[in-house]
């Protein structure tokens, strides 16, 4: 069993913290902080192939499988979507494909601010889970044919 | 007497309302503007009054629907001087409009080896038919570039203008920059060429001065739910001698005289292009808005649009690291700039936390911005019932970002 909290419970520590936010402005600055404190991305995986398709904004990402974990860094020219990246980041990285298949994100709307953000085509939100869920089928595929 | 222009919000219903509890700001009306109460209530009372099928009925609701849509049309003529009301064409919008232009003038006029121009300023609805029509009819597409101040190069238009040019087709506003065309001058350099002019006019015709005569433009296009009315529901106007000779755009029902397995005759103008049930609801809707702004003294209401738009521009520059893109000589209701190191998506969403509607991203002009070498805008744009209270809230609006985002 790995150390690794669940992403149940990250989510709900997540709901939590937003939770504590009294606006908008509020939650949007703590989102803004958290994909400003996001790992860097190395500049040279900034390629058009890991670009995500569907963003008013630049999104990359890199994801590899390691041992059927899905394991990624990646980044955006958007402050807020960065932000939303380093949710994705925070819940998602490092976790079981298998996992990250099953993810519901329908606690998004949860945050507060989300259910805004969630619905709204142009920050590519959805293709980012399109892509990142790819990936885990992908890791998975990989994992059962081995 | 005219009415205030100071009173009109007061008849915008869906202004008066919060958003992230806030006061709504609305700043996105080259989109879309909201609609008066005298609008809505028209549709309701069409609805629970006297809707039926147009036409061909002969009962006492189809006969009002049918004088209330036919009423619309002759309110629109007059509200474009157009020689007569068959030349007043009903469509979706601004799109259909031009699309139908495309294909039925383009069938009938536009051959192999032929070409078109439009311009860089385009929206993608003024660009994009006219690039797909030259390649089925394998007409060359010419497009004329637009200078620093984003302005038309009018010599490099008079340059292109030769024997092969079958039309040109500009917008009287850009919706991106706010630029408004010369139409009169341009129009003049194509028909000396013998050439007739399209006129994206979706930015202009609520804003100033909508006359198809003074334009001399062949055809005016343009939609209802940028003017007050409602969605849906767009006009196109055209000089007789074309639309006669154009063939239709879509058949079906009412475009129609003769059926035969054999042999289909066409109905007079302007049926011959409005196939199908028209959207009879929201035309009349239409006539409720130039009703509407007709209740104004339209060169006043343009000077209010102008004062604005200048204050607001100039209180934008005031803010450190914010720039205005284009500085043309004549600008309508559109302020487009940037803020350095902030995305312009931030931007948008962030002042939509304070209750500020704006739009941001390429504004379905991708041409102008390859050319400015940028990825988007933000973009506030007005109308009538907008005030210098809502600018100073945008202004207010960004100051606050950038202190938050810069900290």
């Amino acid at each position: 069993m790995s150390e690794k909290e669940t992403i149940k419970e990250i989510e709900q520590n997540l709901i939590d913290d937003f939770a504590l936010l009294d606006n908008w402005e509020e939650k949007y600055e703590y989102l803004i902080e958290m994909g400003q404190a996001l790992p860097e991305m190395d500049p040279a995986l900034k390629t058009d192939d890991r670009l995500v398709q569907g963003c008013q904004s630049s999104v990359w990402f890199d994801i590899n499988c390691k041992d059927g974990n899905l394991v990624f860094t990646a980044d955006s020219d958007s402050l807020i979507v960065k932000g939303m990246v380093a949710v994705l980041n925070e819940i998602l990285n490092g976790q079981p494909a298998e996992d990250v298949l099953q993810a519901d994100m329908s606690f998004f709307d949860t945050l507060g601010l989300w259910q805004h953000i969630s619905s709204q085509r142009s920050n590519g939100l959805t293709s980012m889970m399109g892509h990142i869920k790819q990936a885990a089928a992908d890791c998975l595929g990989k994992q059962t044919t081995e | 007497m005219s009415k205030d222009i100071l009173s009109a919000r007061t008849d915008f219903p869906i202004l008066n309302q919060t958003v992230n509890d806030l006061p709504l700001v609305y700043l996105d009306n080259a989109a879309t503007t909201q609609k008066p109460q005298s609008v809505i209530d028209v549709i309701n009372h069409y609805y629970t009054t006297f809707n039926a099928n147009i036409h061909r009925g002969n009962h006492t609701l189809a006969v009002q629907a049918t004088q209330a849509y036919e009423n619309v049309r002759k309110k629109v003529a007059t509200y474009l001087n157009a020689e007569s009301a068959d030349q007043i064409i009903f469509t979706r919008g601004t799109t259909e409009s031009i699309n139908l232009v495309a294909y039925s003038f383009g069938q009938a006029f536009v051959k192999e080896g032929d070409e078109v121009i439009a311009s860089q300023l385009e929206h993608h609805s003024n660009y994009v038919p006219w690039e797909l029509m030259c390649q089925r009819q394998g007409a060359h597409f010419r497009v004329i570039p637009f200078d620093q101040n984003g302005e038309l190069d009018l010599q490099a238009f008079h340059a292109m203008l030769n024997e092969k040019t079958r039309l040109v087709a500009v917008n009287h506003v850009s919706n991106s920059l706010g630029t408004v065309n010369p139409i009169e001058e341009i129009v003049q350099i194509a028909h000396e060429a013998n050439v007739p002019v399209l006129v994206d006019g979706a930015q202009a015709v609520q804003h100033m001065s909508h006359d198809v005569k003074v334009l001399d433009a062949d055809f005016y296009a343009f939609s209802g739910h940028k003017m007050y009315a409602p969605m849906g529901v767009g006009v196109l106007y055209g000089k007789r001698k074309w639309l006669e000779e154009m063939p239709p755009f879509q058949s079906g029902g009412e475009m129609i005289d003769e059926v035969t397995p054999t042999k289909v005759t066409f109905n007079a103008l302007p049926y011959k292009f409005e196939a199908g049930t028209p959207n009879v609801a929201d035309v009349i809707g239409l006539g409720a808005a130039i009703d509407y702004i007709n209740q104004f003294d339209f060169a006043q209401l343009q000077a209010y649009e102008d004062a604005l738009l200048d204050y607001g521009l100039n209180l934008l520059r005031t803010i450190p690291g914010l720039k205005v893109y284009g500085n043309p000589k004549h600008r309508s209701a559109i302020l487009p700039f940037n803020v350095e190191g902030i995305q312009h998506y931030d931007l948008g969403i962030l002042l939509d936390a304070k209750g500020i509607a704006v739009r941001t991203g390429q504004h379905c002009t991708q041409p102008i911005m390859d050319a400015l070498h940028i990825a988007g805008t933000v973009r506030a744009s007005l109308a009538l019932y907008n005030t210098h209270e809502d600018l100073d809230a945008l202004a207010h609006g960004i100051e606050r970002v950038i202190r938050m985002i810069k900290r």
